[in-house]
């Protein structure tokens, strides 16, 4: 098993289906949160990386780094595309520059992709807290 | 209750409509937690963060109704602010190409009843717009055309058939084959030879959608620009000197371009994978472009698959009142519009904004996280249903009625079709409408302004 591989790929992010019936049910919901802080790979990309599909892996970039759950994508093959539904946990990794015209590069981000079995997996509350402070309410 | 005919985004929306993430009282933050308020608490705390503020940003206006927008506006000149919807990272730079180049287009019914060439190009409407491709596209029943469902469901049996007989044969050692897995492209390139409507999809991912298509073309990310231009150079009958453009062998644009060409009616749909990636605005005008060289020989229109339900709404509302469909700066006392200085994304990437409201939005879930930083570190009005990730980070919170489920108003389908939304259940006591609860801020605000003026006379 590969404990170190890094792979260096590149950053979709987008709708699912999930994501989509996740955020009308409300965003602070479970499903939300299940369906979001997910990373769809290749299952090649999955077997050089040497894990298995609902192992946590960190995904960098130069804008930042988040740990997400790696799941085999049904829509192979896109070799070195992995693909992280639209949401916060997408948003702590996608590139801000907006090229004066006010939209973000949030498609086709250079990115690395490593196993983080050891890592977990933060709920929405506790992203809000490490990324901005505490200004969370208590509700 | 039950929801028939709905998508299962809608089918979400109205059976969770009422469930525990629902915002039912005023919140207002005292001494760091969101505690329950009266509404005329909340009214006055909102309309004292906008009043006083120097530069507020007044985000969202695409999930509530039109008549709403219309008063945050007026709210939004009052203060001095700028008022930008989500089209800013949704189809922002569509629209900053359409104003250069213009848009051939149509209602969602003419392609129904006419379209004979379906594409839909960095989009998924399988998981964006469930409903799309059987209520207006390939799988619908038109006037003049037929729907593909029927030859798709052959095409699947088909499929499992021969995949069956492979697989047998495989067992019998008779053929010895390995599975196909990699990207390794057919030898012989495959054409669209077919009657009846055809249905193309182009994106860097075999989605749902592209496993729907008559025919997928695989493009490398952050390379549609090249793809299109080497569409025109085709439809205008020119060479082209490679191999292969972004990664695609030249075999097969070939055979979409002349499929492009001979159509009577196409409609080329287009989303986020073209407005996000490389080049964003620059790939919508090439997009354009092609449809002004296939217009030259045949019947073509394109259209943006938006995202929220109203946001050409909010667009529409802002360009009749203000001139400009978002992105619109009040502080001088008139709008300007000048996306990159005015965009509230940029705003917030160099820090000038003191203060925002965000309406009917989730801008903490949406924005790169460096923008997000400056957002809830000013004072931070909400006005939303559910506790969202934004509401989550706010200062003062207002619980609002669904519009289309507990409020009426209007909005604006994709194609420009203005829908009247209908009241199907009352809302929560206590929850009123967008629309009201920004015309108290409005007039607080007012008051708020009127009294300023009497004390420094």
């Amino acid at each position: 098993m590969k404990e170190n591989a890094k792979l260096k790929v590149t950053l979709v992010t987008g709708r699912t289906i999930d994501q989509g019936v996740g955020k009308e049910r409300g965003k602070a919901s479970k499903e939300y949160a299940e369906s979001v802080s997910v990373c769809y790979l290749d299952p090649d990309d999955l077997r050089r990386l040497g894990i298995k599909e609902n192992t946590n892996v960190l995904v960098s970039t130069e804008h930042g780094t988040i740990v997400v759950k790696a799941l085999k994508s049904l829509r192979a093959p896109h070799p070195n595309i992995i693909f992280i539904p639209y949401g916060p946990w997408a948003n702590a990794v996608a590139d801000p520059e907006t090229n004066s015209i006010g939209m973000p590069s949030f498609k086709g981000i250079p990115a690395e992709i490593e196993p983080a079995a050891d890592k977990l997996v933060l709920s929405l509350k506790e992203l809000l807290k490490t990324q901005f402070g505490g200004r969370l309410t208590s509700q | 209750m039950k929801v028939k005919n709905g998508c299962a985004m809608c089918e979400s929306k109205f059976s969770g409509y009422n469930d525990e993430h629902r915002v039912l009282k005023p919140l207002i933050r005292k001494n760091g937690n969101l505690v329950k308020a009266s509404m005329k608490e909340a009214v006055e705390k909102a309309a004292k963060i906008l009043a006083e503020a120097n530069y507020p940003i007044l985000y969202g206006w695409s999930s509530t109704s039109c008549e709403a927008t219309r008063v945050g506006l007026e709210l939004t000149e009052e203060v001095g602010g700028v008022i930008d919807n989500t089209a800013v990272v949704c189809h922002g730079p569509s629209l900053l190409s359409v104003q250069e180049l213009g848009i051939p287009s149509c209602t969602l019914g003419q392609i129904r009843h006419r379209a004979d060439l379906i594409i839909y190009w960095g989009s998924d409407p399988w998981s964006a717009h469930p409903r799309h491709i059987e209520r207006y596209t390939a799988f619908s029943d038109g006037r003049f055309e037929r729907s593909m469902w029927r030859g798709y469901l052959n095409k699947v049996k088909a499929l499992i058939g021969r995949k069956k007989v492979e697989s047998a044969l495989r067992r019998l050692s008779l053929k010895k084959e390995t599975e196909g897995s990699s990207a390794s492209k057919s030898k012989v390139c495959p054409t669209i030879s077919k009657v009846g409507r055809k249905l193309i999809v182009i994106d860097v991912r075999r989605t749902k959608t592209a496993e729907m298509a008559d025919y997928f073309i695989q493009v490398e990310p952050n390379k549609d620009y090249e793809l299109l231009q080497a569409f025109r150079t085709l439809i205008r009958d020119q060479e082209i000197d490679v191999d292969e453009v972004a990664g695609v062998p030249i075999e097969y644009l070939e055979e979409v371009a002349d499929a492009m060409v001979r159509c009577s009616f196409g409609a080329l749909f287009f989303g986020l994978g073209l407005t996000m990636s490389k080049g964003k605005l620059r790939n919508i005008d090439a997009a354009l472009s092609l449809m002004r060289d296939l217009n030259m020989c045949t019947k073509f229109i394109i259209m943006p698959m938006r995202g929220h339900f109203n946001v050409t709404g909010a667009n529409t509302v802002s360009t009749w009142q203000s001139g400009y469909p978002y992105a619109v700066d009040f502080s001088l006392g008139y709008p300007r519009y000048n996306p990159g200085e005015t965009t509230v994304v940029d705003i917030l990437l160099r820090k000038e904004s003191d203060a925002a409201l965000v309406v009917a939005s989730d801008p903490v879930a949406s924005f790169p996280r460096k923008a997000v930083e400056h957002l809830v570190e000013n004072p931070l009005v909400v006005i939303d249903p559910h506790m969202n990730a934004t509401a989550q980070m706010a200062d003062v919170v207002f619980p609002s009625a669904f519009v289309g489920i507990e409020a009426e108003g209007t909005a604006y389908r994709m194609d420009h079709v203005p829908l009247p939304l209908k009241r199907v259940v009352a809302a929560p006591s206590g929850v009123l409408q967008d629309e009201e609860i920004l015309w108290r801020i409005l007039s607080k605000v007012r008051k708020i302004k009127k009294t300023e003026k009497t004390e420094e006379l």
